[in-house]
């Protein structure tokens, strides 16, 4: 069964990048271009693993994430965030948030196709 | 009773002691007569009593002579030696008394003279001590004054009660920033001596640093100060620095005690937005650089599987581009906004170009020995500049051309390029390789007995300016170009209020050290130690319950006894009513002038809060009372405090003048009227008269202010009610 990847950030240059990647490691991918909409596709689309930048309108990763597992019905869905800010304290919040990994910008997308795979339990 | 008197009285009563004591004699010797023998003699004296009451009076005349030259010497002489020697004591102490009469009296005359002079040296000699102590105390004054005048931060001075008792120029512009009133005072509303700093401050911020400060003292701290930052009213940010006033150390208790302190602020707001500012930068060019690489470097990594098709190729290619214009563009502004924040780092001064170049001219002629000229000096330019260094620059590139280039004279020439200014060092002659150039550049300066560890580069970088080199080959004439960075040409108008009134500061009273008591026995404190807000109206009309209204309000203080013409307010009102031609005619006021003018309900306030803890003087004041006491209800602001006349005050002092008009009472107290007719010309003349009334009210025992409210009540004016 193919896994299903939710890409949720506002920056249509990444948004590009990761679709293609993740289409090609063989994920069926939904994309979502703001905090509210990701939380919206969450619920409708069931996605396996949610690749959340942190700074987006409406809402952001931080808030996604908190309400994501806010919801037991959601407890399964990983949540991998993407963001610019490089702090540790940012880190730190992310992960109080509910993150199960955290990568900042810039990454290399192979080690991002490593994280995804050791989240989802699929062998290199 | 007076000498004359005394006199006739002792010859009198040494006449009739003669006469008595002959007539006495007389009767005794008949009374002891026999009958025979008064028959003997009666014929005998009979026809001779006239004979006899002649020797009585000759007898008489005698004693009379005797006696008036016997006063003369015992009683008149001493009497006059007393009277003179009262003069000495009382009225006239160089004056000396003239030995005369007995030996007895010139001993004492010369006596007294002697005990005279050596008063009279002791005097002096006081007198001598006191006027050397008054100048120097006068002098630190001054110093201390024409100190803070010149600072460029703001010092306020006050005592344990928050009262303000010192303040300079700069605190005073400070404040007018702070004030949120219209223009009105200027920010003297809130600034002003006798003021409360707490309008300001919370008394508990300040309560709270007093108590921190004497913690430290009682420590033995080295530096027994206090810092805060605070908002004001206005939303500024303000940075405080407290230090404690000390008294000395008294004898009894060694110990020194807190008996005031001085303030002294910064407004930060300013440093505060443009660290804000850098804070931003710093993000947008640290977040957002982070994106927009991860954006590259994922696009430049999907470029590198073979399987991409041309369409996804190009728009990888695409999002590469994208990205790459962006940073570039974010870099830019970065690099821009930071080359304004970066200079702000060295505490640059700003300042008028053309006193920049004057300083330069007199700096190379002085140090150098070289002749200078003008050329085209912008006199618009205001440069911000560390002018120590830059002087010091300029005075080591002229003594290089001089001593290797024997140059004879330089020319200084300033232009204005934006947010730029050129400063240039022009000469004539052969123009030196650019090798040369980069040699003086570098090398620390040391010229003309200066030595400096910086090079003319350091001060260029300190400015954040850049200089060159230039050739004018038609013109045979070579320059240094020296770029600095040009100030906000709004300081002009700073520098304008600071000439403003006297040169000699009236910020400082330092007689206002002694605590003030509670307002609330204002009626028994002296006329002359009350603070007062001297003020006048010009208005619509002369009905206020009919309509009329108040287009202005003009009003100075006297504190501790003088008139602080700088601490005014001088505002415009709009009537929100038509302004009749004739009134224009009186006070000069077009309906013009009143537009944009805030109204009533804006400068009540302002104008309440200039005269809190004041006691109001105007002339005819019950006309600008009634005018203030019906805008009580609509406003809510009651002025409750006590008011003085000069209308009425004049009549009380001058009962029997027909005229007490503002005209005739400063005319009859000397003081020269200027620009009268605007409120604030009026209040300042009322104020000068009300000043010189003090003294005369003072002479007629009229010296509280309850005095002089009683005083003002019995006149017949009292009676009158608009």
């Amino acid at each position: 069964m193919t896994k299903k990847i939710l890409i949720a950030d506002d920056e249509q240059n990444i948004v590009i990048s990761l679709e293609f990647l993740m289409k090609r490691e063989g994920f069926s991918v939904c994309i979502a271009n703001d905090g509210q909409e990701a939380l919206d596709k969450v619920r409708s689309e069931s996605p396996d693993l949610v690749l959340l930048d942190v700074m987006m309108p409406r809402k952001n990763g931080y808030e996604v994430c908190q309400e994501i597992r806010a919801e037991p019905a959601l407890q399964a869905t990983r949540i991998l965030m993407l963001t610019a800010k490089g702090r540790e304290t940012e880190v730190t919040k992310g992960m109080a948030m509910g993150a199960d990994a955290y990568m900042t910008k810039p990454f290399s997308t192979k080690e991002l196709v490593a994280k995804v795979k050791l989240l989802l339990d699929i062998p290199a | 009773m007076s000498l004359k008197s005394r006199q006739a009285l002792a010859i009198a009563t040494a006449c009739i002691l003669v006469i008595g004591v002959m007539a006495a004699a007389g009767i005794a010797v008949w009374r002891d007569l026999g009958p025979e023998e008064r028959g003997v003699l009666e014929p005998i004296l009979n026809p001779r009593v006239g004979l006899l009451v002649m020797i009585g009076l000759v007898g008489a005349g005698a004693a009379a002579v005797l006696m008036k030259s016997f006063t003369e010497a015992h009683l008149a002489g001493p009497a006059l030696l007393a009277d003179e020697i009262g003069l000495v004591v009382a009225t006239d102490p160089s004056r000396r008394l003239k030995p005369a009469g007995s030996a007895d009296l010139q001993r004492i005359a010369e006596a007294v003279n002697n005990l005279a002079d050596q008063r009279r040296s002791l005097q002096e000699d006081v007198e001598a001590r006191i006027r050397e102590a008054r100048l120097s105390v006068e002098e630190e004054r001054n110093r201390l004054a024409a100190l803070m005048s010149e600072l460029n931060q703001s010092v306020v001075v006050c005592n344990l009660d928050g009262r303000i008792l010192l303040y300079n120029n700069r605190a005073r512009l400070q404040f007018k920033a702070l004030s949120d009133a219209p223009t009105a005072a200027g920010g003297g509303e809130i600034i002003g001596l006798g003021r409360s700093i707490y309008v300001v401050f919370e008394r508990s911020l300040i309560v709270h640093a007093l108590e921190s400060i004497q913690e430290r003292i009682r420590r033995q701290s080295a530096q027994p100060v206090a810092n805060f930052v605070t908002t004001t009213r206005a939303g500024q940010l303000l940075r405080v620095q407290m230090a404690p006033v000390l008294t000395a150390a008294t004898e009894a208790d060694g110990e020194t005690a807190v008996s005031g302190f001085v303030l002294m602020l910064d407004n930060i707001t300013r440093n505060f937005e443009a660290e804000t500012k850098r804070d931003q930068m710093l993000h947008t060019l640290t977040e957002g650089s982070r994106s927009s690489l991860a954006n590259l470097r994922a696009a430049a990594e999907m470029l590198e599987y073979p399987d991409l098709d041309a369409e996804l190729k190009d728009r990888f290619l695409k999002v590469i581009r994208d990205e790459v214009q962006g940073m570039s563009r974010r870099l830019d502004d970065t690099a821009n906004a930071f080359a304004d924040s970066l200079k702000t780092r060295w505490p640059l001064d700003e300042m008028l170009g053309a006193d920049l170049v004057a300083a330069a001219q007199r700096y190379v002629e002085k140090k150098i020995g070289l002749p200078t000229k003008l050329e085209d000096v912008d006199p618009a330019v205001w440069v911000k500049v560390d002018s120590f260094s830059l002087l010091q620059a300029i005075g080591y590139l002229a003594s290089r051309l001089s001593d290797e280039f024997e140059v004879r004279e330089v020319r200084f020439r300033l232009t204005s390029a934006g947010r730029l200014a050129h400063l240039d060092l022009i000469w004539s002659g052969q123009a030196m390789s650019t090798e040369t150039v980069m040699a003086w550049e570098l090398e620390p300066m040391s010229f003309a007995g200066e030595s400096s560890p910086l090079t003319v580069r350091d001060v260029v970088a300190r400015h954040d300016g850049e200089i060159w080199l230039q050739r004018e080959k038609t013109q045979h004439r070579a320059f240094f170009r020296l770029l600095l960075p040009s100030a906000a040409p709004q300081d002009q108008v700073e520098a304008a209020t600071y000439l403003k009134g006297d040169s000699r500061p009236e910020y400082y009273d330092f007689d206002l050290f002694k605590r003030i008591e509670g307002t609330h026995e204002l009626d028994d404190r002296l006329l002359s130690e009350l603070a007062f807000t001297v003020f006048d109206t010009e208005t619509t009309g002369l009905n206020p319950s009919e309509g009329d209204e108040i287009i202005q309000i003009g009003a100075t203080r006297i504190v501790n006894g003088k008139l602080r013409k700088s601490e005014s307010f001088d505002q415009l009102v709009d009537p929100l009513r038509e302004l009749p031609e004739a009134s224009t005619k009186i006070h000069g006021i077009t309906p013009e002038m009143l537009v944009g003018q805030p109204p009533m309900s804006k400068v009540l306030p302002a104008f309440h809060a200039f005269a809190a803890d004041t006691v109001l003087v105007a002339h005819n004041a019950a006309f600008d009372m009634r005018f203030l006491e019906l805008k009580e209800a609509s406003s809510g602001i009651r002025f409750d405090q006590p008011v003085l006349d000069t209308l009425l005050l004049s009549a009380v002092l001058h009962p029997s003048q027909e005229s007490h008009r503002l005209e005739a009472i400063s005319e009859r107290m000397g003081v020269n009227i200027m620009g009268r007719h605007t409120a604030i010309g009026d209040a300042i003349v009322t104020g000068e008269v009300f000043l010189r009334m003090i003294p005369l009210l003072a002479e007629m025992g009229i010296r509280t202010l309850g005095e002089a409210r009683r005083a003002s009540e019995k006149t017949y004016y009292a009676r009158i009610k608009y």
